[in-house]
C-alpha cells in the first residue's frame, strides 16, 4: 500500500479512492541542487504519480466530473466522452468506474499498449483515431461523436473546460504555496492542455505577483515528448493563454529522454517523458538564479512508457 | 511510385498535403526523395548520423521498418509509407 496523501486523516478510512486525488508530495531535488552549485537555489518537484490514477490528470478529470454533476450536465445514464493522449483517459476511466458512469475515450491508435490496457481494465471503451493526426485528430473525432450523439454523451473537453485549470487553481497552486511555506519564486510546468500552468500560475500570482511562471514545451513540431504540445503547429487549447507565462523553455526530445534516465538512475525518481522535459526546464531556470525556490511538476511515472523506445 | 502519408506536424512542409508521392527503391531513398521535394524533411526524421530518430516510427504498409531491414527495407511500386510520430499533449 502506498503512503496516504498528506492532506487526509490517515487514521481513518476514506469514503472513496477519489478522496486521494491531489495533496501530492513535494520532493526536494537536493542532488540536482548540488549539480547546479548555487547554494541559494532550491529545487522541488510535485510527484503527481501519487494520485490514484497515477498522473496529474486525476485532478482536472475529477473537478470536470464534479462540476458537470453540479451543473446537471452529467447525469446517471450519460457516457463521459474525452479525447486524450492517455493519462486523462485513464483518470476519467477510473472516476467513471468509481462513480458509475460509462466512459468512451478517443485516442490515436498508436497510443502505448499499457495505456490502452489500463483504460480497458477500468471498463472504459476506446475509440481509435488516426495515428497521423495525433491528439488534434482525436479531438476532432470526439467533437464529431458528441455532436452526432448529444443525448448520449457528456463531452468533458479537457482542452476547453475551465474546470481543468480550476482544479489546479483550487488544488496544485494552493498546495505548492503551502508546501514551500510561501517561499516559491519560480513555477515551471509543461503545457499539454495548459490546465496545470494556467491554474497553478494564476493562484500563485494572486498570492505573490512576483512569482514567475515558466512554460515548458517541445522544441520541434515532430517530437517524442508525450503529453506536451508544440503550440505553433497544434490546435491551441481554448483554456491556454500563450501570453500568460513570463517565459518559455523549449526542450529537445533527447534532453527530455536524458533526464528520464538520469532521474531514475541517479535520483531514484522513475518519471515520465513530460517530467523529463520539466526537469530540463527547471534546471534551465535555476541555473540563471543566484537565489530562489524553483518548483516544477512531474506529471506521471516512467512505468507508463515501458513500451516506448527512448 | 510510393505514397507517403504525412503526419500533422510535418504538413507545413508539404503545404498541408496529407499524402505525397515519392520515389526510391528503399526507405532511405524515399526519404532522400522527400527531402529533395520538401527541404528539411530528412532532418525531422533522421538523426545527424542518418538513423531514424527513436521517437519516429516509419511503416511500410502495416509493417514497422524496425522489424524489417530498417532504412534498407525495400520499397515496391504501390507501397504506402507512413510516418507516425509520438503522441502529443493532454
Amino acid at each position: 500500500m502506498g503512503k496516504p496523501a498528506p492532506g487526509l486523516d490517515n487514521c481513518r478510512a476514506c469514503e472513496s479512492v477519489l478522496d486521494y486525488v491531489g495533496n501530492t508530495p513535494l520532493i526536494r531535488l537536493k542532488g540536482l541542487e548540488s549539480e547546479i552549485g548555487r547554494p541559494g537555489v532550491e529545487l522541488y518537484a510535485k510527484a503527481e504519480w501519487f494520485n490514484p490514477g497515477g498522473s496529474v490528470k486525476d485532478r482536472a478529470a475529477l473537478l470536470i466530473v464534479e462540476d458537470a454533476e453540479r451543473a446537471g450536465l452529467l447525469t446517471q445514464g450519460k457516457t463521459i466522452l474525452e479525447s486524450t493522449s492517455g493519462n486523462t483517459g485513464i483518470a476519467l476511466a477510473m472516476i467513471g468506474a468509481a462513480r458509475g458512469y460509462k466512459v468512451d475515450i478517443v485516442m490515436p491508435s498508436n497510443a502505448s499498449e499499457e495505456r490502452k490496457q489500463i483504460i480497458e481494465s477500468y471498463g472504459a471503451r476506446i475509440i481509435y483515431s488516426s495515428p497521423l493526426e495525433g491528439t488534434d485528430g482525436a479531438q476532432r473525432l470526439a467533437h464529431r461523436l458528441c455532436s452526432e450523439n448529444p443525448k448520449k454523451y457528456f463531452y468533458s473537453n479537457q482542452y476547453g473546460n475551465d474546470s481543468n485549470w480550476r482544479a489546479h487553481y483550487e488544488g496544485t497552486g494552493v498546495e505548492v504555496y503551502s508546501q514551500t511555506r510561501g517561499r516559491i519564486t519560480h513555477f515551471v510546468a509543461g503545457v499539454g492542455t495548459g490546465g496545470t500552468i494556467m491554474g497553478t500560475g494564476r493562484r500563485l500570482k494572486e498570492y505573490n505577483a512576483d512569482i514567475k511562471v515558466i512554460a515548458v514545451g517541445p522544441a520541434e513540431s515532430l517530437h517524442g515528448i508525450e503529453g506536451l504540445k508544440h503550440m505553433a503547429t497544434s490546435i491551441k487549447p481554448a483554456i491556454y493563454d500563450e501570453d500568460f507565462p513570463d517565459a518559455k523553455v523549449s526542450v529537445p526530445t533527447n534532453e527530455a529522454h536524458k533526464w528520464v534516465h538520469r532521474m531514475a538512475k541517479e535520483h531514484g525518481l522513475f518519471i515520465g517523458l513530460s517530467g523529463g522535459a520539466a526537469i530540463h526546464g527547471a534546471l534551465k531556470v535555476a541555473r540563471k538564479l543566484s537565489c530562489g525556490v524553483v518548483v516544477t511538476v512531474l506529471p506521471d511515472t516512467g512505468a507508463r512508457y515501458l513500451s516506448v523506445r527512448f | 511510385m510510393t505514397t507517403v502519408r504525412i503526419p500533422t506536424p510535418l504538413r507545413r512542409f508539404t503545404n498541408g498535403a496529407e499524402d505525397v508521392p515519392a520515389t526510391g527503391a528503399t526507405v532511405a531513398e524515399v526519404i532522400e526523395d522527400l527531402d529533395r521535394n520538401y527541404a528539411g524533411m530528412k532532418a525531422r526524421l533522421c538523426e545527424s548520423d542518418g538513423n531514424v530518430r527513436r521517437f519516429v516510427n516509419i511503416y511500410i504498409n502495416d509493417e514497422d521498418i524496425r522489424f524489417l531491414q530498417q532504412l534498407q527495407t525495400p520499397v515496391r511500386d504501390g507501397d504506402e509509407l507512413s510516418i507516425i510520430p509520438a503522441i502529443a499533449g493532454g
